[in-house]
This record gives C-alpha cells, sequence and structure tokens, in this order.
C-alpha cells in the first residue's frame, strides 16, 4: 500500500508540474484529490489494514496529500498572478484621451464683478438694494437736487418714455427711495447695484445700457475721512493690497463736497503703463458728502445726520480688472468671451 | 473754456509759475484742465515785413519773386507762390535760417531765381486758421497795415502763449470768463489780482441814451436786468490785431471791431452782449416780452426760427429783433454800413434760456453762459467795458448814461459757517485761522468770529454757493483733499447681507452655472415687433415705448427675454458655436395704460436656452441633440433645490411662440393657489427657421412667484429604517393620456406608503395597438415605523391598479 501511495506521489507530482493551464490544474485535483480521486480510492483500503499498520499507512498518506496539494496551490497562484498580469494588460487605457467632464457654465463677467463687490461691502455691513429701470423724474434727478431746466441735466442725456418717466440715468434714485423707507432710521449702509441707461452711441468705451454700483452711507456722524477709509479698503480689497487711492474735487449736484476717485494703477503699481495712460492712475469712481437737500428730500435732517454716497461703473471696473478693450463684448454675448471668466 | 495764460497775465501775476504746474495746480483744486497747448509750435527767426513789389517770376507762372522789407539793411527777394500775396502788405518773413513747425529756411533758388525767405501762411506758423477769413486759410497771412516791419512775429501775433482747456463742471460757470479764472487762479496761487474798472474808463458825450432809446421788460420773471448804451458814429473795421490774437486763441473768430469787442467783453466778463444796429430798429423802443403765437424770427445764422409763447424776444415797437440770450436777429444785425449801435447787456432767465435754446436747437457762446446764470454785478461793468473799447477801437460816442429796466439788485449770500461743523463734517482739524485764510484767498469777505461761527459773504460770481456744505468743498479743495485723513466710520456695526430675493437669484445662477448653463446680458430695450413673439408671461399687457429712441431696433422695453435670447444663439450659432445653454435673470416692463401716466410693471424673470448637442463632440461620447427634456429637466432640477419639485406643474398647453406639440405652461401651487410661472418648450419651427437655428428651446419663468415659494429653512426628516419595496408595473393607456394624470392617481391611492412613482419607460409603435403607449413605472412602497409585509403592499398597489384600471382603462400589460 504504501508503495502504490508513492507511485501514485510520483506520477501526481509529475503530471501536476507539466499543468499549464488552470482547468488541467482542476482536472488533476479532481483526480487526485477529489472524493472518487485515487488518493481516496486507495485510501478506502485502509479498513483492511492492521492497527500497526494504520497509522504508518495514514501518515504516508497524509504526506502525500499535503506534496499534492502544495504544488496545486503553488501552481493556482501561479496562474492567478499570471490571470492578473492578463488582465491588467488587456485593460490598459490610453491616459492621454480626455476625459468626460462635468457640465460648465458660468456667470457673466459683469454679475461676476458686481457680486464681487457686493461681497466685499456686505463685509463692511452693507446691505443690497435694488430700484426699478423706468423711474420718474423725480427719483432719478428733482429728489437727487437736479429741478427741472437745472444745466447739469444736460450731464446725462436719457431716454424718456413720457415727461415724467425715464429709464433711470444713475443707481442714485434708490438711495432716495431707501431713505424714504427707513424713516429717518440710522445707520443707513447700502450697496446698489443696478443697469442704468444714457444717450451715448455704442462705441469702444460707450454704451447707452451700462451697469453702476452705487454706495450710501448715513449716521449721525459721518465724515468725508470716513468716506476715504471706506474706499481705500474697498480698492484694497478688490485690486489689492498695494491699492491707495487719490481723490481730486469734482462736481455732482447730489453730493458736496464731490470727488472724483482715482486708484494707483494695479497692472504697473503706479509706474505708469498703457492701461493707466502712463500716468499711474485709473479713474474708476466719483463720491462725496451726501448734499443736505437731498438728506432732506429723504427725510434726514442735515443739520443732524450726514452721510456719503459713491457711484462706479461695472464694465468700466471689469474691463480694467480683466483687461477688456471693448465695451461692446458684454452685451454682443460670444460665448468665447463671456466662458472666460471662470475662476476662483 | 480756453484760457491763455499771456490774457490771464493781464490781471494775476503768473511769474516762476510754468503753464503745466498752473495746470496741476488748478486740476488739484477741483477744475480738470484737459489740455496744455502751447501756441508757439517751434517759432523762431519769424519777423515782420513789407511787400515792395511783386513781379511775376520768368520762369513759373504760379510763382511771384517779391521784394520785402524786414528792416534790415537790405531789402530781401523772396519767391512766393501764394496767390493773395501783393505789394504794400505786411506780411509775415521767415529769414533765412527761421525754423517754422518741420521746417527750416534755407537760402534757395527756385526756378533759377534766388529767395532769400519764405512769406509764411498762418499755418505754417502753426495757427488755427479755421478762425480765419477764408483768403488767408489759402494764402499768405495779411496783417494789418498799420503793423511795424522788422517785429518779431511772436510778439505781434501773441504766439508767446499757452492755452490752458478748462473742462468746467455745470457749477462752475464763474470760470465762463477769464476774471473768473483769474480769481481761481488766485485762490490757489494765494496772489493778488488786479481787475481793470471800466466804470471809470467810460468818456460819455453830453447828448443822453435815453433820447434815444428806451427800453421795458414785460415779464421780470424771465428778465432781472436789461441796461443799454446808445453809442453813435462807430466805423466797422478789423479790431486791433492783440484782440484778435486774443479772440483766436479762445476759439473764437474775428468778425470786426464791434462784433469782436462783445465777445471779447463776455469771454473777459462772463456776461453777453449784443450790438443792435440803432438805424434798423423802430420806434426807439426795445423791450423784452415773450414771443407772440406764431411769431417768426431770422437768426443770425440765417435759420428762420418759428416761436412759442414760452421764448423770450427783444423786440422793437414793430417787430421781434432778437432770441433774448440764445441769437440776435438777422434784421437788426450790425453790418458794414452800421453807424449808430445799441449795446445790450442783460441778465436772462437761466431756465427760459435753456428751454428756448434746447428745443431750437441752437447753442451759442451766450446761451451757454446764461443758461448756467450770470454774475448779477456783472451787467453793468460788462456794458461799460464794451462802451469804453468801441470808443476806443470803433470810433463811437457814447452817449450820456445806462438806460435800463429792472435791476442788479441782488439778496447778499451770508452763510453761517461753524467751525465745529467744517471739522466733523470733514474729519479734519483746521483752526479758525486756516479757514479764514483760505476764504481771504477766494475773495470772500467774513465777519468778526463768534463762538466759533463765521459769517461768509458769497460773491455773486459763485451762484453755486448758497449752503455751508459749498464753503465745505471750497475749503477743502484748497486745503488740498490729499491732506484729509483717512478714517473709518464710527458707530455700531451693522450686519451686511442680501434680501431673500436677492440671495435666490444668487443661488439660480450658481445652480444653472454648475448645471453647464452661461449667463447672457441683453439689453432692456427691443425691436417693438419682437415683443410680441412670446407674448405669454405678459397677456394682455401693453408693452412700453421710449419717446425718443436712438433707433427704431431698441425702441420698446422688453416684454420677455427670449427674443434676446434667441438673437445671441444666433449670434453665436453664426460664430460656429452651436452647442449652446444659455440663461439670463433680467427685468421686463409691462404697462396696462395706452397713455403712460406711471412707472410700468417691472418683473424679473429667468430665460434659458438650449440647442445643439448635448455634449461637445467627443470620442467616448455619442453625440445626441438636446431635446425638450433636457430643458424640463434643467427646470425641474432647479425646482427640486428650491423645495418646489411637486408644486410646480407642467401642462400642454401650447402657449404662443412656441411649438404647439413640444411646449408647456408652468403652473405653480402654492398655499392652494395656482400661479403661472412661465412658458417652455421647443420654439416654433417657423420662429427657428427665421432665426436660422436647429431645433431650440427655451424657457421663462417669472421669480416673484418662486421667491415666495422657495424652501429658505432646512429642516432635517429621518433617515429611512426600515427597507421599502419596490413594484414595477407597465400600463397601456390612450397615447392622448399624460405621465403626470397616471402618477397623480398613483400617489392619490398609494397613500403614505408609496416613497416614490418613477417612469422609466414608455413604450410606442412595435407591437402596440396603435393610439395606445405604455408606460412603465417603478413604485417603491416604505412604512417608517416597521418592514412592510406583502400583504400590506399587495393590499395598497391593487388599490393602485384598480384606479388606473378604472381612471385611464389601464391595461396591465403582462
Amino acid at each position: 500500500m504504501k508503495e502504490k501511495l508513492e507511485a501514485l506521489k510520483v506520477e501526481a507530482l509529475e503530471k501536476l508540474r507539466e499543468v499549464q493551464d488552470p482547468q488541467t490544474l482542476n482536472d488533476l485535483r479532481v483526480k487526485y484529490l477529489g472524493k472518487k480521486g485515487e488518493l481516496t480510492e486507495v485510501l478506502r483500503g485502509m479498513g483492511s489494514l492492521s492497527s500497526e499498520e494504520r497509522p504508518v499507512i495514514g501518515q504516508v498518506a497524509n504526506t502525500v496529500r499535503s506534496a499534492i496539494e502544495e504544488i496545486i496551490v503553488s501552481k493556482q497562484e501561479a496562474f492567478q498572478e499570471q490571470e492578473t498580469l492578463n488582465r491588467l494588460q488587456a485593460e490598459k487605457v490610453d491616459v492621454t484621451l480626455p476625459g468626460r467632464r462635468l457640465p460648465q457654465g458660468g456667470i457673466h463677467p459683469l454679475n461676476r464683478v458686481i457680486q464681487e463687490i457686493e461681497d466685499i461691502f456686505i463685509g463692511m455691513g452693507y446691505r443690497v438694494a435694488e430700484g426699478p429701470e423706468v423711474e420718474t423724474d423725480y427719483y432719478n434727478f428733482e429728489a437727487l437736487n437736479l429741478p427741472k431746466n437745472h444745466p447739469a441735466r444736460d450731464m446725462q442725456d436719457s431716454f424718456y418714455l413720457t415727461e415724467e418717466l425715464l429709464m433711470r440715468t444713475q443707481t442714485s434714485p434708490v438711495q432716495v427711495r431707501t431713505m424714504q423707507a427707513m424713516q429717518g432710521e440710522v445707520p443707513v449702509k447700502i450697496i446698489c447695484p443696478g443697469k442704468v441707461f444714457r444717450r451715448d452711441d455704442d462705441d469702444a468705451t460707450h454704451s447707452f445700457q451700462f451697469h453702476q454700483i452705487e454706495g450710501l452711507v448715513i449716521g449721525p456722524n459721518i465724515r468725508m475721512s470716513d468716506l476715504k477709509g471706506t474706499l481705500q479698503q474697498f480698492v484694497k480689497e478688490m485690486f489689492g493690497p498695494n491699492t491707495g487711492i487719490r481723490l481730486r474735487p469734482s462736481f455732482f449736484p447730489f453730493t458736496e463736497p464731490s470727488v472724483e476717485v482715482d486708484v494707483s494703477c494695479f497692472k504697473c503699481g503706479g509706474h505708469g503703463c498703457r492701461l493707466c495712460k502712463q500716468t499711474g492712475w485709473l479713474e474708476i469712481l466719483g463720491a462725496g458728502m451726501v448734499h443736505p437737500k437731498v438728506l432732506e428730500m429723504g427725510g434726514y435732517d442735515p443739520e443732524k445726520y450726514s452721510g456719503f454716497a459713491f457711484g462706479m461703473g461695472a464694465e468700466r471696473i471689469a474691463m480694467l480688472k480683466y483687461g477688456i478693450d471693448d465695451i461692446r463684448n458684454f452685451y454682443f454675448n460670444d460665448i468665447g468671451f463671456v466662458k472666460q471668466f471662470r475662476g476662483v | 473754456m480756453k484760457v491763455s495764460t499771456g490774457w490771464l497775465a493781464d490781471y494775476i501775476s503768473l511769474d516762476g509759475v510754468t503753464a503745466e504746474e498752473l495746470a496741476d495746480k488748478i486740476t488739484d483744486a477741483g477744475i480738470e484742465i484737459d489740455s496744455v497747448e502751447r501756441r508757439n509750435k517751434g517759432l523762431s527767426g519769424i519777423v515782420t515785413g513789407f511787400v515792395k513789389s511783386k513781379e511775376k517770376h520768368p520762369d513759373a507762372d504760379k510763382l511771384n519773386v517779391c521784394i520785402v522789407d524786414t528792416g534790415q539793411d537790405e531789402d530781401l527777394q523772396i519767391v512766393c507762390g501764394a496767390k493773395n500775396v501783393a505789394a504794400g502788405q505786411k506780411v509775415p518773413v521767415a529769414l533765412v535760417g527761421a525754423k517754422l513747425p518741420g521746417l527750416e529756411i534755407k537760402k534757395a533758388k527756385l526756378r533759377g531765381v534766388v529767395s532769400q525767405g519764405m512769406i509764411c501762411s498762418a499755418k505754417e506758423l502753426g495757427m488755427n486758421d479755421k478762425l480765419l477769413p477764408k483768403e488767408l486759410q489759402e494764402g499768405i497771412l495779411v496783417l494789418p497795415e498799420d503793423t511795424e516791419i522788422g517785429q518779431d512775429i511772436m510778439t505781434v501775433l501773441g504766439l508767446n502763449d499757452e492755452i490752458l482747456e478748462f473742462d468746467l463742471t455745470p457749477n462752475r460757470s464763474d470760470c465762463l470768463s477769464m476774471i473768473g479764472a483769474a480769481y481761481e487762479t488766485s485762490a490757489i496761487l494765494g496772489r493778488e489780482l488786479s481787475l481793470p474798472d471800466p466804470g471809470r474808463d467810460v468818456i460819455e458825450i453830453i447828448s443822453p441814451a435815453s433820447d434815444k432809446i428806451a427800453v421795458t421788460v414785460e415779464n421780470e420773471e424771465h428778465c432781472k436786468h436789461y441796461a443799454v448804451r446808445y453809442i453813435s458814429g462807430v466805423k466797422p473795421a478789423p479790431s486791433p490785431l492783440w484782440m484778435q490774437n486774443r479772440l483766436m486763441a479762445a476759439g473764437v473768430r474775428p468778425i470786426n471791431n464791434i462784433v469782436d469787442i462783445t465777445n471779447y467783453v463776455m469771454l473777459e466778463y462772463g456776461q453777453p452782449l449784443h450790438a443792435f444796429d440803432a438805424d434798423r430798429l423802430e420806434g426807439g423802443a426795445l423791450g423784452v416780452r415773450l414771443a407772440r403765437e406764431g411769431e417768426i424770427l431770422t437768426t443770425l445764422d440765417g435759420q428762420e426760427r418759428k416761436l412759442e409763447p414760452h421764448m423770450l424776444v427783444i423786440a422793437d415797437a414793430a417787430k421781434a429783433v432778437a432770441l433774448a440770450g440764445v441769437m440776435g436777429g438777422l434784421n437788426s444785425e450790425v453790418t458794414d454800413q452800421t453807424v449808430n449801435i445799441v449795446l445790450e447787456s442783460a441778465r436772462f432767465d437761466g431756465g427760459t434760456v435753456r428751454k428756448t435754446s434746447r428745443q431750437l436747437g441752437l447753442r451759442s457762446e451766450a446761451s451757454l453762459r446764461f443758461e448756467k446764470e450770470v454774475d448779477p454785478r456783472s451787467v453793468i461793468p460788462a456794458l461799460n467795458r464794451a462802451a469804453s473799447l468801441l470808443s476806443r477801437y470803433a470810433g463811437g460816442s457814447v452817449h450820456g448814461g445806462i438806460v435800463q429796466a429792472g435791476t442788479d439788485e441782488v439778496e447778499e449770500r451770508v452763510i453761517k459757517l461753524s467751525l465745529d461743523k467744517v471739522n466733523r463734517r470733514l474729519g479734519m482739524d483746521l483752526s479758525l485761522l486756516e479757514v479764514k485764510t483760505l476764504f481771504a484767498r477766494l475773495h470772500f469777505s467774513f465777519g468778526d468770529a463768534e463762538e466759533g461761527t463765521i459769517e461768509v459773504s458769497v460773491p455773486t460770481r459763485r451762484g453755486d454757493i448758497s449752503l455751508d456744505v459749498d464753503l465745505f468743498e471750497e475749503i477743502a479743495r484748497l486745503y488740498g483733499y490729499d491732506n484729509i485723513p483717512t478714517t473709518l466710520i464710527e458707530g455700531p456695526t451693522t450686519p451686511g447681507g442680501l434680501t431673500g430675493p436677492q440671495a435666490l437669484r444668487r443661488t439660480l445662477r450658481r445652480l444653472l452655472a454648475d448645471g453647464g448653463y452661461q449667463e447672457v446680458l441683453g439689453y432692456s430695450f427691443i425691436q417693438p415687433e419682437r415683443t410680441a413673439l412670446f407674448p405669454a408671461l405678459t397677456e394682455g399687457g401693453l408693452a412700453v415705448k421710449l419717446a425718443m429712441p436712438m433707433s427704431e431696433d431698441r425702441s420698446v422695453l422688453r416684454t420677455s427675454l427670449l427674443p434676446q435670447l434667441l438673437d445671441i444663439a444666433q449670434y453665436n450659432v453664426n460664430r460656429r458655436q452651436s452647442d449652446l445653454a444659455l440663461f439670463e435673470i433680467g427685468s421686463v416692463f409691462i404697462t396696462d395704460e395706452e397713455q403712460l401716466t406711471r412707472q410700468p410693471r417691472e418683473f424679473q424673470t429667468l430665460a434659458l436656452l438650449l440647442t445643439g448637442s448635448r455634449a461637445a463632440k467627443q470620442w467616448n461620447v455619442a453625440p445626441e441633440s438636446v431635446d425638450f427634456f433636457d430643458l424640463k429637466g434643467a427646470l425641474e432640477s432647479v425646482f427640486a433645490y428650491l423645495g418646489l419639485d411637486n408644486a410646480v406643474v407642467f401642462e400642454g398647453d401650447s402657449p404662443q411662440g412656441y411649438h404647439p406639440g413640444r411646449s408647456a405652461s408652468l403652473y405653480l401651487n402654492v398655499k392652494g393657489e395656482r400661479v403661472k410661472l412661465g412658458t417652455m418648450g421647443q420654439i416654433h419651427p417657423d420662429l427657428q427657421r427665421k432665426q436660422d437655428l436647429e431645433d431650440t428651446y427655451t424657457a421663462e419663468i417669472l421669480l416673484a412667484p418662486l421667491y415666495e415659494a422657495a424652501r429658505t429653512t432646512l429642516q432635517y426628516t429621518e433617515l429611512p429604517r426600515f427597507p421599502g419595496m419596490e413594484r414595477d408595473i407597465a400600463v397601456v393607456v390612450d397615447s392622448e393620456v399624460p405621465a403626470s394624470r397616471l402618477l397623480d392617481v398613483i400617489r392619490e391611492q398609494g397613500g403614505s406608503l408609496l416613497q416614490s412613482a418613477q417612469v422609466f419607460d414608455v413604450y410606442t409603435g412595435g407591437k402596440m395597438e396603435s393610439g395606445k403607449k405604455s408606460i412603465a413605472v417603478s413604485l417603491l412602497y416604505r412604512h417608517t415605523e416597521h418592514t412592510l409585509t406583502d400583504e400590506e403592499v399587495s393590499e395598497v398597489h391593487s388599490k393602485v391598479l384598480d384606479a388606473l384600471q378604472q381612471s385611464f382603462g389601464a391595461n396591465l400589460r403582462k
């Protein structure tokens, strides 16, 4: 019996060693180790052995079994490994081919700039206020200290609908509407973005429709130095920490004193470049202390309260910030143009 | 306003200050200097000469050989090609070695004849020759006969001069005059002024003016003061060269001594003047009155003007002779034959002049100044100044006295100025002395300080100053805006933020942008016909028209965002960008009124557009065109995000503008009410064709109802703890039955156990009976408290099936 087992071992090991594929391996495993396999067959004869022989043969049988099992396992592992290798080889992709992207749209550059400015002022404690695009002559002009036939009305040629109604030429009417709605409450701190309209022939730097962003602050002791400080803080946030401002006297009917505000050119740092026309400064804002008549019309006593207001054009800021040279691009809405303004 | 530094120096010393430095200082103090122009364009070696003789050039038809005396030892022989050159003229002569802009004069031979210099034209001297008579533009510049020869041309023509272009804001009309500019310069430089005193210079003859002319003012609110002088025996002739030079420096064309003097004084004082030919006036009287209905006046520019009763005229006994403050009439114009003149100086109301000037489209140097109100205290000085110049340079005799109506009396403007308030408003710490010094520089007088307050008297020339804040500005601008400190607002901090609708709008922008839609921005103005394309949202409303549009294409306010969205799509498709997903959020406008009397209704809408392929052409994605359900899905995603997915209903009621079979109206059910929310669908094939677009899908929805209904507070719902049970069914119904109704029935019957019901297949054709379709729905049942049993589910599920059978005759498909 022992010889039988040894012979089986020799035969099995030899066959197994030659195996080239998992199927044959499995067949051989069944052939030798299966329930009806040859090893089992041999062991079935154990019953006829003496009690002395049985453990000896049993031990031999176990050795044979483990020798066969060992080679099967090692063969299996080799095949597994090979299979994995084959699979990996077969599944290789060209990683340089493009991937499937997320759908991606974007926000219009003007709204992007407006939101950015809104957010800076929201961070400084301002609320966003809005008003209608069709305004009454009263809110657009009269309540802003521009009575009918005032020569300063020439500064803004308007689109009238009737004698009394027009497309707003500025976002300033929102100031008065807000003041009236606040009914004398202080502080007022608002930022008002929106479309405005002026009779301008469209060209690279003019558009009959454009966007303004206006700010208004009213309180018991608002100073011109506060206006300066506020704008200083804003331009640093908007254009970078090294940006400075310069104030020049100017005229707006609804502010007194009035100022024109330049920021130091953020392209060249004020040394002079094409963007700032070699001056080192960019004109971006009009501002001033709210005129007492405007305060009065808004329901605030100019002896008790004071305020400042400022306004800027979203197009102008976007053009400077993004290096856009033609204002009409904002309204052509060429996808190639508008999609450029995606980013952090 | 063009300000000549040479002229300015008559009133204030500019020693040691270059024109550029002055320009910077003036700009910093509030009046922007647009440009500094040097009138000397690089001339040297040019002198005045006398043309002694002119002969034809022997070998050239168009050339002349002139002998010119320039005050040197020897006369010069100069070849000259100008047509207007003639013996006896005084002319500018560029000597050999002279420099002109881009030119140096050398001794030369022209067609064999030696030329020792050049006789110059105005253009060659770098002058703006547009202001000269035509014959002088085409030929050499001919100087007045009394010009001395051998003089440097720079002095003779006043070319050692710079022009500062004052860009005046409407409040600073005081600087529409040389004297005003001098006051401003004096305040900025802190230097003394020396102004002419015209009253002293007028030499009158005994004969009183009142014998010759009488004046009346009918409407005092339109003309506060009307004054004239009578000047006889004037001799129209060219004005002196220095005056012509100054006029030209200011951009004014010299005409003759009388007109030039009125213009010169206007530039000097900012007070427009007018000279009438006295002998062409009837009845020896001038009246200021409103125009009569239908009255006609031919103005100096030769235009016949139809006047209206709100326009102010100057009239003699018979007719209107001038449009007050705007332009004189041709019928009383000063000509070469004029002998006697009536010289007018007046204060017309700014608003009246402005209205007339605008309505007639007629603007003049005079109207420009009157519109902004002239200094009431300049009326008489300017009149006297002109009278003295007329007697001096036009040989006139000034008759005794000024004939006038109205008065130059004005209320004194005295402003109480509190030093404390100045400092509080500006955020500065100025002393009383500093403030007083600044007012002294402005030539504003002030009283003694009382408890930190001074009374400041504002001169009449500064009509822009009436409140203390106006004085704050004067202080701040002279002190220097750069010297104002930088502070932050004091007081309680305030929370900033967006309103609900503003926040929602931002959410929509972000959702759509992240979902692949690009935001665009259209104009609020549109072509009238285009408002009729998509009327569903603004039903019954009228479009609002602009009174005076710049073009027909942009003459009404948009009633929908869609027409322009289509244009934007077309614009891009024409540029080979045909896969488009666009959106816009903007306002549309409608009114109920035929004649607008109040603001139109203005509401914000969201519009979307989809066309082309679902994804860009790519190697591993099949190219598929977008369809109705891409757009609907986008909307549904938005509604779902806002918690409104079950509140919005799509109804296939074929809204106008769309493909009738591929469009829907959207309704929002909120608090038991049904509100129209918008429309969506494929645009009508006819419209697609007109716009040159492939299948295009658009939607437009109102934002206000969304603001109202959107979920703004978030609340946690417990996650399901027990497994659900899914049952799929496929039912055959008439093809006309909308899926939504099927789902409604399913949801109603499914009750609280039914967690969701999703259509997962729709099948028509093939083996399906015609007129029928199969809809497959996946139903998910779940109980929140326990695991459902088969029996529980089957009970509900069979109720669902029965109801479908009853409502639609639906057969369960096997």
